[in-house]
């Protein structure tokens, strides 16, 4: 249960108490709302000591007429915007004045009840302000576990751009104190792993900075036809050098023409990333098998590999920020644990869906299916 | 009081503070025993106990050091434990390891810096070993 602090400042004592005995008892409540709300009514006689009121204890809602003795309403309701407090106000009006109305309106008042009014009315109002107040209250908390979310992406790549600084470090510290003698060839090790843990950062960066552009949607993308096999050949073509270098037969198989509409440099991302996970993930002399077709109402990328696999466990974390499946046999590959959550927030802004299925010791199948003949947003 | 049968558990997810730590600690003389996770280190102190322990805050979780620490103190109480963290400076967490109740609950002897020197590294372990220097 939760309760709402409501302020009524009339001049007249009959209003207040009215007022008062309609909503001592009174609560709102819907299927929606996790909490039942009920509330504690104030009352002021003047504007004066409304406004002390709200300065001292904040309600959440102010009932308000504007005919006062000393200062008038709409001095009131002014007052409160300017500071800018979060007071849903209604206003209570013994005419109709349409510039009365217009003036309250502009100004923020929420609703208007008129004099005289029936229990049912005001319980009505009191009504949709609750449900606005629950709405608010939502909304405000979405929006700050996006900001916790947010918070917590930051402190883990803080840590993880310097963890590498950090082993660099120490490294350089060691050849500094001659740890390992005065041979040079003693500390060829210290320089391969330096090296690689600058590779690792930098492609943390390269992939930071896809990230941010997939997140914000704002680099300039081109959206247009285009022919997925294309995109494919350039990606196979790119990541050639580093499959022969790993012993991996590389192929593309499919049709030759395979139609989307979608921003090239985007599906580009998309295979790099999956055709260097499955090319890095692989086994000594194992293959890369990408296919293009048409399924229907989509476009199928199936990219297969013969690698060292996954549990169902490690599937259902791999699309998260920074996540790096960590076993004997991934220790010596570098990544940023940024790549596939790049992919998925791509073929999600395409609509598409993602979908793996793997076998530990036997391999990965990574299949993407992306609507036809649907732009993204 | 020689360093030699002395056995040093360091556990680290990171593989190349692993190497650095178990090349300055042999190198004071001790034996190493090695560890890149939480549970790694959990099956090997049920088979081996070591003389001191060198735990890594963040690892699987961001608080498997003081998982890790907290069951190797009710295994075995008298072995010392070194936490080595940048936790404070990099990750934001709330936690504070200078809070006194905190030390309490953890139960670790030491919390050390990353970045802490060979020497000062070598003082803190012969200290909390009882091995004169």
């Amino acid at each position: 249960m939760s309760t709402l602090k409501i302020l009524v400042i009339d001049d007249e004592p009959g209003i207040r108490s009215g007022i008062s005995r309609i909503l001592r008892n009174f609560r709102v409540d819907y299927p929606f709302m996790e909490e039942a709300f009920d509330f504690v009514v104030r009352e002021a006689s003047t504007g004066e000591a409304g406004i002390e009121i709200i300065d001292t204890d904040k309600p959440d809602i102010l009932l308000l007429d504007n005919k006062l003795p000393g200062i008038q309403g709409i001095e009131v309701l002014e007052y409160i915007r300017k500071k800018q407090l979060n007071i849903i106000v209604v206003m209570i009006t013994s005419y109709a004045s349409l510039e009365l109305a217009v003036k309250a309106t502009s100004d923020g008042a929420y609703d208007f009840i008129p004099k005289p009014f029936t229990p049912q009315e005001l319980k009505s109002s009191i009504e949709n302000i609750t449900k606005r107040v629950f709405l608010k209250k939502m909304t405000n908390k979405l929006q700050e576990s996006g900001k916790q979310i947010r918070f917590q992406f930051l402190s883990v790549l803080s840590h993880e751009l310097k963890a590498p600084l950090n082993s660099i470090e120490g490294y350089l510290q060691m050849i500094k104190e001659r740890q390992a003698g005065p041979q040079l060839d003693s500390y060829d090790y210290m320089v391969d792993r330096m090296l690689e843990r600058i590779k690792g950062m930098r492609i943390l960066i390269l992939d930071l900075m896809d990230l941010t552009k997939v997140e914000s949607g704002k680099g300039k993308r081109d959206i247009k036809e285009i022919n997925l096999v294309d995109i494919a050949r350039m990606a196979i073509d790119t990541m050639t050098p580093y499959s022969i270098q790993k012993d991996i037969k590389l192929k593309l198989h499919g049709s030759e023409v395979v139609k989307v509409i979608a921003d090239s440099e985007e599906m580009e991302i998309i295979f790099n990333n999956l055709i260097s996970n499955a090319i890095k993930y692989n086994k000594q002399g194992g293959s890369v098998d990408c296919t293009l077709r048409e399924n229907g109402e989509w476009v199928e990328i199936l990219v297969e590999d013969t690698g060292i696999g996954m549990n169902p466990e490690d599937i259902s974390r791999i699309f998260d920020d920074f996540v790096r499946i960590k076993t004997e046999k991934t220790r010596n590959i570098t990544g940023s644990g940024l790549g596939l959550a790049i992919v998925k927030k791509l073929i999600d802004n395409y609509k598409g869906i993602i979908e793996v299925t793997s076998q530990p010791d036997q391999g990965s199948i990574f299949k993407v299916k992306l609507p036809i003949d649907k732009p993204c947003l | 009081m020689s360093t030699k049968n002395k056995l040093i558990l360091i556990v680290d997810d990171d593989q190349d503070y692993l190497y650095q730590m178990k090349t300055k600690v042999e190198a004071f003389g001790f034996q190493t025993l090695l560890a890149e996770s939480q549970k790694e280190a959990e099956e090997m102190i049920e088979k081996t106990k070591p003389d001191l322990a060198i735990l890594d805050l963040m690892m699987e979780n961001e608080d498997s050091g003081f998982i890790l620490c907290y069951k190797m103190k009710k295994k075995y109480p008298e072995v010392p434990i070194i936490i080595a963290t940048g936790v404070a400076a990099e990750t934001g967490i709330t936690f504070d390891i200078n809070d006194e109740n905190n030390r309490k609950w953890i139960k670790a002897d030491r919390f050390l810096e990353k970045g802490i020197r060979t020497e000062k590294l070598k003082e803190e372990i012969f200290k909390l070993l009882k091995i004169n220097n």
